[in-house]
């Protein structure tokens, strides 16, 4: 096994020199550094094991934080796409710092840990360490997105319940009772277990209560700070949102609302978030499906004249960020696979907070959906944007008492769509045509994780 | 000679009328006490299924039988078969049941619950299935479908048992066994049975340490979870060997979590530690399974009043308190105590040692003055030296190879074993460390040939790519000393190794056989294929003597 290492397969020993340091890809933002010319402070690269790797995990670390280290000692046992390999270092000195823990997975030639020369230089390395910042998290944290239809588990209910949720043989409630599998799920997700309530027998924290927690902790709006009195201009992005309303005022629009349940979204929804499957996908995946069937709702009327019959489905999803509104397009909705959609889902959202989306990122939607679930909303009506033909507005799924075919009263969570449409190239009966499809699709949900 | 045959004719008449094949029986004694080395054993196997009643009477008028067996477990089984083939009138007591703790409290009702398990944990990955292009709805199960899988299944095997005993001959006598004295033993209430040779085969049960309250519900042991009466939620299992390890396997897959409390710093410390971080990389680690290491269980009180089972742990070292748990129910899984009680060793003035009976290599048991007590031989867990099954029956037959003329030592570094989790992990020989320690004792080198099922071409197309393999070998005479392999079935592909280990097949000798492809055996090739050994392979087989 470790006849490899001498082979091409590492990156040759050049490559650890300061010089080609900066050159070697990087997973954390660029510092400046101050690099001394005989830098005694090394970088221990995640090796290329194999001509295909391209990220490695560290299964273990063979020597400590302080240990000393001679060249071709094994300092860590790394899993790549083929085996494990024991990975040696080629330096003497002292394993000064680890950057990735055991567990932990880094593309390969980004750092993973800090060699020092000399004793004394491993206070620095540690320090550098903690400056440059953990290169790779262990769990990617739950994506907290603004579109989600279903309302965060009241927060309320669980702080008032925490008096009388005290363990009765928890000794006052001094020690935390949780299972297993809640443990790993609060280490993963970094949840903090003694905030929680237990739902589990005898009040034990559970998996679910770890799971609910992380959903009802959307990251807090700061209340936006308005001089109350005061007159501000429209910032860019506020004045062409402004310009745009304006100008839908000029379009003939109606509106039909449908109602729709989602018990068989939501269970799937549960099966396969683990998988990063988010609502907005699945919602957007499902009308991407209906709009297929009905090109007319995914057409627009740019001249007052005729029918723009759009090629592709786009389906642009309003998210709010900062100061504004913008609207990321999922392109090709209907033929993407559900599980890249939400990927690509997720690259949009970052890029868009980040400020960083690109023109044909954000303009190109042929269709828009508004979602205003996760506050609560039941209802509500979107605003038209000019070059598109229709816009949907989704409320909240709530379950809703309802009376069933057999005659009973029964329980269903339902949610209720509206949406608005240009009624030069869209009719009434297309509109409910289409709704009925998209009810459809999202009551039997097969179809959306092919 | 003629005469002898004579009289043992005329002898064997007497019980075995219209059966002159048989009466060849009665020979094999004679020609024993001869010491005629030649086995009779071909034309015994001709007539075995015919003899119904009795095996013939015994060599020496005095005794009621040649062989007594205290013990009607795997071990004494195992010894009752081979003596009867060698011509031995046997009798085996039993006072529980038939079979004992292998057949219906052990490996045969754990397979099955396991067979269960890893099926239910290949039918609920949906990733896995999805790779092979699956779809599996939703798998669930019926706990007592499962229970009763397993209790079937060790109700045919004890039926099996008996019967195949029942079938040579051998008598199988109800009651609870004790040595009286000198090839003396009684059973029952007051049966007393003379016998030229006694072999012990009390077995062992389960070891519950002191402060550990046993309900049978809540706080169990593997005897109670063999019957999988309930399912917990939560389960702490106190003890991380191979018997723990198998349960959490069981209960992990029908839906509990299970947290281990281990005395030593290591999970899983009778392993290779190279295999057992890999297996709790595999076997722990993504499982809904936690752990508490470098501590005991002082005191466990079993559910009751609406409280969980509470454990409180104290340092292994320090035995200062450190934790208290609250689970749902707990599973003692810390070893298993001989079961020598009542045995009535002090007749023959022997003192067991924590409840074992103290043996030589060749399982005769030595007394309290060290000197070996004749005819009394003990196998099996009750001896402490190997508690496996397959042990207990090698040991037995050893015995019974001794007991009709020819010496035997059993050598127990042949002897492989397997913890049948899923993956399955298997050895033989010694573990790494051991190996480095004998080197250095004994002035060698050791080299170390490692695969990864990764390679296999039928792993890989099972999705079964997780496992290692591994060999300790000496590099300058090519001697194995010992291999160890984690991943999909590896309790079968051990025997390519124990063999080899057994008859003293060196590396170099082995390497160029072929193996049929694709197998999992070629796991194993790879290892004798990647070995580097500097004396070159010799073309009339050479053999390393193993060492004891």
């Amino acid at each position: 096994m470790s006849g490899l290492l001498n082979t091409s397969f590492l990156p040759s020993s050049t490559c650890r020199t300061r010089s080609c340091s900066s050159s070697a890809p990087h997973f954390r933002v660029n510092k400046p550094r101050v690099v001394t010319v005989r830098a005694k402070i090394r970088e221990i690269f995640m090796p290329a094991l194999s001509s295909t790797m391209t990220e490695g995990k560290i299964v273990s670390w063979v020597k400590s934080e302080g240990d000393k280290l001679s060249k071709g000692e094994s300092v860590v046992v790394v899993e790549s796409d083929k085996a494990d390999m024991d990975v040696e270092t080629f330096y003497d000195g002292y394993l000064a710092a680890i950057m990735v823990e055991e567990g932990g997975v880094a593309p390969v030639g980004s750092a993973i840990a800090l060699l020092a020369e000399t004793e004394e230089e491993i206070a620095d390395a540690r320090a550098k360490a903690s400056v440059g910042g953990g290169g790779t998290s262990q769990a990617p944290p739950v994506v907290e997105d603004t579109v989600s239809s279903v309302p965060p588990p009241k927060a309320v209910s669980s702080a008032s319940a925490s008096a009388s949720a005290v363990h009765p043989a928890s000794e006052g409630g001094k020690r935390v009772v949780a299972s297993p599998y809640a443990k790993k799920l609060a280490k993963e997700l970094k949840v903090e277990l003694a905030a929680l309530v237990g739902s589990g027998p005898m009040g034990r924290i559970v998996a679910k209560d770890v799971e609910a927690a992380v959903a009802a902790a959307p990251p807090v709006q700061k209340e936006p700070s308005v001089e109350l009195g005061s007159v501000v201009p429209f910032t860019t992005m506020q004045a062409a949102v402004s310009r745009n309303m304006a100008e839908s005022l000029s379009v003939p629009t109606f509106r039909v609302g449908y109602t729709i349940n989602t018990d068989a979204l939501d269970a799937l929804y549960k099966k396969i978030k683990s998988k990063g499957v988010t609502m907005t996908a699945l919602l957007a995946k499902a009308t991407a499906l209906a709009l297929a069937k009905h090109p007319v709702v995914n057409s627009s009327c740019r001249d007052g004249n005729s029918f723009v019959y759009n090629s592709s489905i786009n389906i642009a999803v309003a998210v709010a960020i900062d100061g504004g509104l913008i609207t990321p397009v999922l392109q090709n909705a209907d033929k993407v696979d559900i599980y890249s959609l939400s990927r690509k889902w997720k690259e949009l959202v970052d890029k868009a907070r980040a400020k960083q989306l690109q023109p044909q990122e954000y303009n190109t939607g042929t269709f828009t959906l508004s979602n205003l679930g996760m506050f609560g909303v039941d209802r509500f009506d979107a605003i038209l944007p000019p070059g598109t033909g229709a816009i949907m507005a989704v409320g909240a799924s709530q379950p809703t008492v309802v009376a069933t075919k057999d005659g009973r009263i029964g329980m269903k969570n339902q949610m209720q769509v509206n949406v608005t449409a240009d009624h030069r190239v869209i009719y009434g009966a297309d509109l409910a045509q289409f709704l009925q499809t998209l009810a459809s699709i999202i009551e039997d949900p097969k179809d959306l994780t092919f | 000679m003629q005469s002898a045959f004579s009289l043992s004719f005329s002898q064997s008449s007497l019980t075995l009328p219209n059966r002159p094949l048989c009466s060849s029986n009665a020979s094999p004694r004679n020609l024993r006490r001869e010491a005629f080395g030649f086995s009779p054993s071909k034309q015994l196997t001709s007539c075995r299924f015919q003899v119904k009643s009795g095996n013939g009477a015994p060599s020496n008028k005095s005794f009621d039988y040649d062989l007594v067996i205290i013990g009607a477990g795997v071990g004494g089984h195992g010894a009752a078969l081979h003596a009867v083939e060698k011509g031995l009138k046997t009798a085996i007591i039993e006072g529980d049941v038939v079979g004992g703790t292998c057949v219906n409290r052990g490996c045969v009702p754990s397979k099955a619950l396991l067979a269960v398990s890893g099926r239910m944990r290949e039918l609920q990955n949906e990733h896995h299935m999805k790779s092979f292009g699956l779809q599996v709805s939703a798998a669930g199960y019926d706990r007592q479908g499962v229970a009763d899988h397993a209790n079937n299944l060790a109700t045919k095997i004890r039926n099996n048992l008996t019967n195949s005993m029942k079938a040579l001959g051998v008598d199988i006598l109800t009651g609870f066994g004790s040595v009286l004295g000198p090839q003396k033993v009684k059973y029952g209430k007051d049966n007393i049975i003379t016998a030229k040779d006694i072999i012990i085969a009390t077995g062992s049960v389960p070891f519950v340490p002191k402060g550990i309250e046993v309900d049978g519900k809540t706080v169990i042991t593997s005897d109670h979870a063999l019957k999988l009466e309930s399912v917990p939620d939560w389960i702490a299992i106190v003890g991380s060997g191979y018997i723990g390890l198998e349960f959490s396997d069981v209960y992990t897959a029908l839906g509990s979590e299970v947290t281990f409390i281990e005395a030593l710093d290591q999970l899983m410390p009778g392993f290779d530690p190279e295999i057992s971080k890999l297996a709790q990389r595999v076997l722990i680690n993504p499982r809904k399974i936690d752990y508490h290491t470098g501590v005991f269980a002082s005191k466990i009180t079993p559910a009751k009043d609406g409280r969980p089972v509470m454990i409180e742990l104290i340092d292994a070292k320090t035995k200062e308190p450190k934790d208290t748990l609250e689970v749902d129910a707990a599973l003692i899984a810390t070893g298993r105590a001989p079961f020598t009680n009542g045995l009535g060793l002090e007749n023959i003035n022997v003192a067991t040692q924590r409840g074992f009976i103290p043996v030589d290599e060749r399982m005769r048991v030595i007394d309290g003055n060290g000197k070996l007590v004749p005819n009394l031989y003990c196998i099996g867990d009750a001896n402490g030296k190997l508690m496996l099954a397959h042990a207990a029956s090698a040991q037995g037959i050893s015995v019974v190879e001794q007991v009709t003329g020819r010496d035997h030592v059993l050598n127990h570094l042949t002897i492989p074993a397997a913890c049948f989790t899923h993956p399955e992990i298997s050895m033989v020989g010694l573990t790494e460390p051991q190996a480095r320690e004998k080197a250095e004792k004994e002035g060698f080198k050791v080299s170390i040939a490692k695969t990864s099922f990764k390679a296999n071409t039928k792993a890989l197309a099972e999705n079964e790519g997780e496992g290692l393999a591994k060999m300790i070998y000496r590099p300058d005479n090519g001697e194995i000393l010992g291999v160890h392999i984690f991943g999909l079935h590896a309790a079968d592909l051990i025997h390519e190794a124990s063999n080899a280990i057994a008859l003293g097949t060196r590396i170099q000798d082995i390497k160029l056989a072929v193996h049929a492809h694709p197998t999992l055996s070629e796991v194993v090739d790879e290892l004798f294929k990647a070995a580097k050994v500097e004396s070159p392979a010799s073309t009339t087989p050479q053999s390393v003597k193993a060492t004891v």
